[in-house]
């Protein structure tokens, strides 16, 4: 049978709208929903922080403290107020860890900011490397996690990392650390200290969401990672970072 | 040489006994071992679930406004819009799961307003700020400024 021009546009046609109908009904209905169901491979988690935002008002610092029940003393996030005179060593403070704000700075004519701290959640992470047991490791999703059943508590960890982010729990005898809030994130909820944030300052991000504000913000911005020497390939990033943030 | 030869036999018990400590050290090790070790890296993949079970404390601001639409109206029109509700009135995750049961305090206003809005250099000079003492005189923030909207 040949086949003319004619037939090919009448069966096209008719194909053409068999499909489209089908495409249809399949959106009323909702056949084929989207799957809800968390999976790891689809995110690699971090976060944005802009320091000229950052008022210091400790909302974030007391927020994770009851999120994740971290222990008096402790911290899993934490703000540093920065007091740069030219020419010397920053004057940094810290008082408990910002847990009720800071105190009025004693001089106003120095360069001084607030910069907010946290696990960096780091690629090649530190503490991932010299963990002798298998505890803490680099989840599929991009998050350094610690395995409270595995963790020995020797803390070779907790000198490993060059942030200063983890602690040996004082009733637990395990290492303790940020894990970006995963029992939220992976509900679909934002961090405990992104979510009380009031000026905005810190954002969790998605980097493998093609949608999340993150590609326009490491597009249009300085952007900084701490101690990038280190070469651990943190994924906080910081808007307008001073050089004189260790 | 022929000697050492002859006497080969000695070498057969220790290797032996080398022989089954190698086998209770692997048979031991499987079963110490979780099956799904080694799944995702060097850890525990059962590890993820753990740590995916701790429960929340802080609902999020679509739990909130799911109830308190009014007030979340009141607060888009004014300078707090962006101020999520549990960043001052403390986790309510509780209080979204049963609403009668556990009746959130009021914020005490004093600290809550101090923390934000009192004077520092450190702070973006673009952020209102006060010296609360020179600006109020004692008097409580919220005698003047509504917290929801809190322009005069």
């Amino acid at each position: 049978m040949d086949i003319t021009r004619r037939d090919l546009f009448t069966v096209g046609g008719k194909l053409l709208v068999l499909a489209s109908v089908g495409a249809t009904l399949e959106q009323i209905t909702g056949a084929a929903p989207p799957s809800e169901a968390y999976r790891m491979a689809d995110h690699w988690w971090g976060m944005i922080i802009d320091i000229d935002a950052c008022i210091g008002c400790g909302n974030c610092v007391r927020a994770c403290s009851k999120e994740n029940g971290v222990p008096k003393g402790y911290f899993r996030t934490w703000v540093e107020r920065y007091q740069v005179a030219e020419g010397e060593q920053p004057h940094v403070e810290s008082p408990d860890g910002a847990m009720e704000g800071f105190p009025p700075s004693a001089r106003a004519d120095l360069k001084s900011f607030f910069v907010p701290k946290l696990c960096n959640h780091c690629a090649d992470s530190p503490c991932v490397q010299v963990c002798p047991v298998g505890a803490t490791f680099v989840s599929p999703d991009g998050i350094v996690l610690v395995d409270e059943t595995y963790c020995l508590g020797c803390r070779y960890c907790v000198q490993a990392c060059p942030y200063g982010c983890r602690y040996l729990h004082p009733e637990k005898d395990t290492v303790d650390k940020c894990t970006l809030c995963y029992h939220r994130i992976t509900q679909g909820l934002t961090t405990a200290c992104c979510e009380n944030c009031p000026t905005g300052a810190r954002k969790l991000v998605d980097f493998k969401d093609p949608k999340d504000p993150v590609h326009d913000f490491l597009r249009n911005n300085k952007v900084e990672v701490l101690k990038p020497y280190m070469a651990t390939r943190a994924k906080v990033y910081y808007k307008d970072l001073d050089g004189s943030v260790r | 040489m022929r000697r050492l030869l002859k006497d080969w036999i000695h070498l057969v018990r220790p290797a032996l006994v080398l022989l089954a400590g190698l086998g209770i050290f692997l048979i031991v090790r499987s079963m110490v071992i979780p099956k799904a070790f080694g799944q995702y890296g060097h850890y525990r993949p059962g590890a993820l679930d753990l740590i995916r079970q701790r429960p929340i404390s802080y609902a999020g601001q679509d739990a909130c406004i799911m109830c308190h639409e009014d007030q979340a109206k009141v607060r888009a029109e004014g300078r707090h819009a962006h101020v999520s509700c549990e960043a001052c009135h403390g986790p309510l995750a509780s209080h979204a799961e049963d609403p009668g049961a556990n009746s959130p305090k009021l914020p005490e206003v004093a600290d809550l307003c101090r923390r934000c809005h009192e004077k520092d250099a450190a702070k973006p000079k673009t952020f209102p700020q006060v010296v609360t003492v020179e600006h109020s005189q004692g008097v409580a923030c919220d005698a003047c400024h509504k917290p929801h909207n809190p322009h005069l």
